[in-house]
């Protein structure tokens, strides 16, 4: 950068050599950090930004429905200008991955290459209907059945369910799956196993499929503890959902001896493959006796996502699970094409024991389009490549920040991709919430906060293989800042942010008394 | 009237075979602030170990397990508007639900306050 700009110059962002004055501006922005009122505010009811011609509104046009409301609905009327302005003025005060490093854990957000994003807009498949005649649609059905190959090699497992449509969604296919086989063979099985380690949403879908959930309690090192699970095994379990890589950041490295433990005691094993970012092209769950696994396409085969949706999440499953999982799927037909497999159809392709479907249509086309672009892409050694950066960026931001921050398994080892910290070692009165208010005074977004819950305070960064070098730099020297004013007790840091467009929000008030509508 | 812990954190003082249950001072200052308490109906028999109450604070949603085996009779109505109590008196007005015990046999697994303090150093 010096050989670009010899001298160093540039407009300081604070000091001008003048004492900036408090200044109160009549609009409350300052400069272009703008202030924006709710749009019922900007608005006004009496105001439409488009002018109707009332006699176009022909009853006939709206095929009979009556052309006029009883009553106004009362949304605000602005200008077109007005209204694009209110979006775009919200959106600057958003933070994104577009923005900057966005260490949030668990749900790795990285870069989604425009590539990929590109490849999804493309007419053939952005613009097709999921009740067009298949002949009409071969492309995307070969997009289908082409990703599908690719989640089975790179798994190494039997067959794949692609319709789920994110990741606990996928978990209750993986179960539903299981259910069905038991059931196939005329065993009722109550309990499903789930050590602490695995992600929350486990246990929740374990007792949405009908199942009692026991908890396996996890090792001193963060793992779970086999002697615990093998113990607990038995007719009734029918069996454990194992998240691997696990919450704590750390690999599983016993799952090959549970899931023989748990198949030689009639139960099956289902992973959590929400963290597969960590082992792609280097570990095969299939190897490993896995019987089912979600993988969340959204974040280990980029894609955006946040803010609700959308996810996929297809099931990799074993051949014991195979002929249960859902349809409808693709298939390849001897003449090249490819045909979507449904109820009329299941038979032919020895599918009658599907257990129903996981939505109306095929999944999410988007998805698939962007997760085939990533992987064509990447190609299998780019993939392998994915997995080693994203755990060398996590080890690298641990390594760095474990002399001011405790990290309650660094001394067992690397961690994968996610660093896990906890709130030991800070100044009496100071929490994970202070540094994590901090952060957003550095122009990041917070880091995952109280969990996993096996750590107290715990902070979990996942720093994702897209972030260079230099990046992860900045990061790590803003955390280092934070967690020395946090261990030396410094006040200012109870009340961060400072210097976001608001203060401390009461987030207690929030959650107890919330206000759910505009007016009242 | 004598008063018992557990290792969940979970207090319950017993006036013959009655009971009421709270989570501990501890407890609450471990959760941050509570934002709802769900709370379990009147009638409900719960077992020893039983998850009977969910404690929702800005950090985590945490279940709150019955100390002894028995029939519950009341839930604190007053945590429906005023889940703050737990924070401010976990261990009086911020208790949770009152209870009959089938066995008082099972005290003899919980903690004395002694106990529960010395264990809760250890933390």
């Amino acid at each position: 950068m010096n050989e670009i700009n010899p001298s160093g110059w540039r407009p300081s962002i604070s000091a001008s050599g003048v004492a900036a004055p408090s200044i109160e501006t009549f609009t409350d922005n300052r400069a272009l950090q703008l202030e924006e009122a709710l749009i019922f505010e900007i608005g006004n009811l009496e105001h439409c930004g488009v002018d109707f011609d009332d006699d176009d509104l022909d009853e006939t046009l709206l095929g009979g429905l009556p052309s006029r409301r009883s009553a106004p609905v009362d949304l605000p009327g602005l200008t077109e200008p007005e209204a694009v302005r209110h979006y775009t003025r919200l959106s600057r005060q958003n933070y994104a991955i577009d923005l900057g490093l966005f260490p949030l854990g668990s749900c790795t957000m990285k870069h989604n290459p425009r590539l990929d994003e590109k490849v999804a807009r493309m007419p053939g498949f952005a613009d097709v209907h999921p009740l067009q005649p298949q002949s009409t649609v071969q492309g995307a059905l070969k997009v289908m059945n082409e990703l599908a190959q690719w989640l089975i090699t790179l798994t190494g497992m039997h067959g794949v369910a692609m319709t789920p449509k994110a990741g606990a969604h996928g978990e209750l296919c993986g179960l539903l799956c299981i259910r069905a086989a038991l059931e196939a063979r005329g065993d009722a099985r109550e309990v499903i196993l789930v050590p602490e380690s695995a992600h929350g949403t486990n246990p929740a879908t374990a007792a949405f499929a009908g199942y009692r959930v026991e908890n396996i309690p996890a090792t001193a090192d963060g793992r779970v503890d086999v002697a615990a699970l093998t113990a607990r095994l038995g007719p009734d379990v029918a069996g454990v959902m194992i998240t691997n890589p696990n919450t704590c950041g750390l690999f599983e490295r016993d799952l090959k001896t549970i899931s023989d433990a748990v198949h030689a005691a009639g139960g099956f094993v289902y992973c959590d493959g929400a963290n597969f970012n960590a082992i792609v092209g280097r570990v095969r769950p299939g190897d490993l006796g896995v019987d089912a696994m979600h993988i969340n396409l959204h974040k280990t085969f980029s894609t955006p996502h946040g803010g609700g949706g959308p996810g996929s999440g297809p099931v990799v499953l074993s051949e014991a699970l195979a002929p249960f999982g859902p349809l409808p799927f693709t298939a390849r037909q001897a003449d090249g094409s490819v045909r979507l497999v449904e109820e009329e159809t299941a038979a032919e392709e020895g599918h009658a024991q599907a257990f129903g479907r996981m939505c109306a249509f095929h999944g999410q086309m988007g998805m698939y389009t962007r997760a085939l672009a990533y992987i064509l892409s990447h190609g299998a050694d780019g993939l392998r490549q994915v997995s080693g950066d994203a755990v060398l960026n996590a080890n690298y931001v641990l390594r760095s920040l474990d002399d001011v921050l405790d990290a309650p398994f660094g001394a067992a080892g690397p961690c994968m991709h996610e660093a896990l910290f906890s709130d030991d070692g800070f100044a009496e009165g100071f929490s994970t919430l202070d540094l994590a208010k901090g952060l957003i005074d550095e122009g990041f977004h917070p880091m995952t906060v109280y969990f996993p819950l096996v750590v107290h305070g715990a902070m979990l960064v996942e720093p994702t293989e897209t972030e260079s070098k230099r990046s992860l730099d900045q990061f790590i020297g803003a955390m280092r800042s934070l967690a020395e004013r946090a261990r030396a007790g410094d006040e200012a840091l109870k009340s961060a942010p400072h210097l976001a467009p608001r203060r401390r929000l009461d987030e207690t008030l929030a959650a107890r008394k919330p206000k759910l509508v505009w007016k009242g | 009237m004598p008063r018992y812990f557990t290792k969940d954190h979970e207090w319950i003082e017993v006036e013959g075979d009655a009971a009421t249950v709270g989570i501990t001072e501890y407890a609450q200052s471990q959760l941050g602030d509570i934002t709802f308490v769900e709370l379990p109906a009147a009638g409900a028999s719960v077992g020893k170990g039983d998850s009977c109450s969910v404690v929702d604070s800005v950090k985590a949603a945490s279940d709150v397990y019955a100390p002894v085996s028995g029939s519950v009779t009341e839930g604190n109505a007053a945590l429906e508007d005023q889940p703050e109590l737990v924070n401010s008196d976990a261990e009086g007005a911020g208790w949770l639900w009152r209870m009959t015990l089938s066995d008082a046999g099972e005290l003899a697994d919980l903690m004395d306050e002694g106990a529960y303090k010395a264990y809760v150093a250890e933390l």
